[in-house]
């Protein structure tokens, strides 16, 4: 016999907005610091933190390709989730538009970021 | 067609209203920036992937004063979402029983905002050694 019930999706978009919160929540504002501040105006950091050979070879390790990809992929999937459900608020009534927008730009640059660090080898 | 035009009330600024409102509409917001930061990002890493002289345009792009405004625009933010995240976490994890005790809403908070400290610490330190 068929189970009637159809298996909900949202525990996988929730699961990613969770573990994008989190990761967010915990570097987020070091990382702004460090690459947006930082190092732009040779802050506290040495010299050439971020120059080529540095980050290539961090791109390239194992734990830093890791690290790069959970970032931006989970920073998207947490900001995608929430700025759908937001849409409601300001009076946009979310519909296939909106979740093709949002979850599917997080979607896209998932898949770029992967493609690109697959690309840098190991 | 009905000519019917019954009052709808508008919901416009309904938020603005109640100061509850305003502060969930202000850490919601901050995913915005949180997305703004990742697509930054996401160009970093494309021009990364692009080699040394597109590497190097992307680090020069990071000097810029826009650039700079911006990134003090994400950390602020971002913080803020750090702050709004673990004082709204108390409310979204199950009760977390210690020696019979349910961990209260301040432990809570107060250990995630710990553990965020500890977390910035620690990635300055290791950038650090990694750079040096």
């Amino acid at each position: 016999m068929k189970s009637g019930l159809k298996r909900s999706n949202a525990p996988i978009f929730w699961s990613l907005f969770g573990a994008g919160g989190m990761l967010s929540a915990l570097f987020g504002p070091v990382l702004v610091f460090i690459t947006g501040i930082a190092v732009p105006l040779g802050l506290l950091l040495p010299a050439g933190t971020m120059s080529y050979p540095k980050m290539l070879a961090f791109a390239q390790n194992f734990i830093g390709k890791g690290f790069i990809f959970a970032v931006i992929a989970l920073f998207l999937w947490f900001a995608a989730h929430r700025i759908y459900h937001s849409l409601h608020e300001i009076g946009i009534h979310p519909g296939l538009l909106a979740k093709l927008l949002c979850y599917g730009s997080a979607f896209a640059a998932t898949l770029i970021s992967a493609y690109v660090l697959l690309g840098l080898g190991f | 067609m009905s000519k019917r035009r019954p009052y709808v009330r508008s919901m416009d600024g309904w938020w603005k209203k109640n100061p509850f409102f305003v502060e969930y509409m202000i850490h919601e917001s901050t995913a915005l920036f949180v997305a703004a930061y990742a697509f930054v990002l996401l160009v970093g890493l494309i021009r990364l992937g692009q080699g040394e002289a597109a590497w190097n345009g992307w680090l020069e792009a990071m000097k810029s004063p826009l650039s700079l405004v911006f990134h003090l625009a994400f950390l602020v933010a971002i913080a803020y979402h750090t702050y709004s995240w673990f004082v709204i976490m108390p409310k979204t994890l199950p009760p977390i029983i210690v020696g019979g005790k349910r961990v209260g809403p301040a432990a809570i908070t107060g250990g995630g905002l710990l553990a965020a400290v500890v977390a910035s610490i620690a990635m300055l330190a290791l950038v650090w050694r990694i750079a040096l």
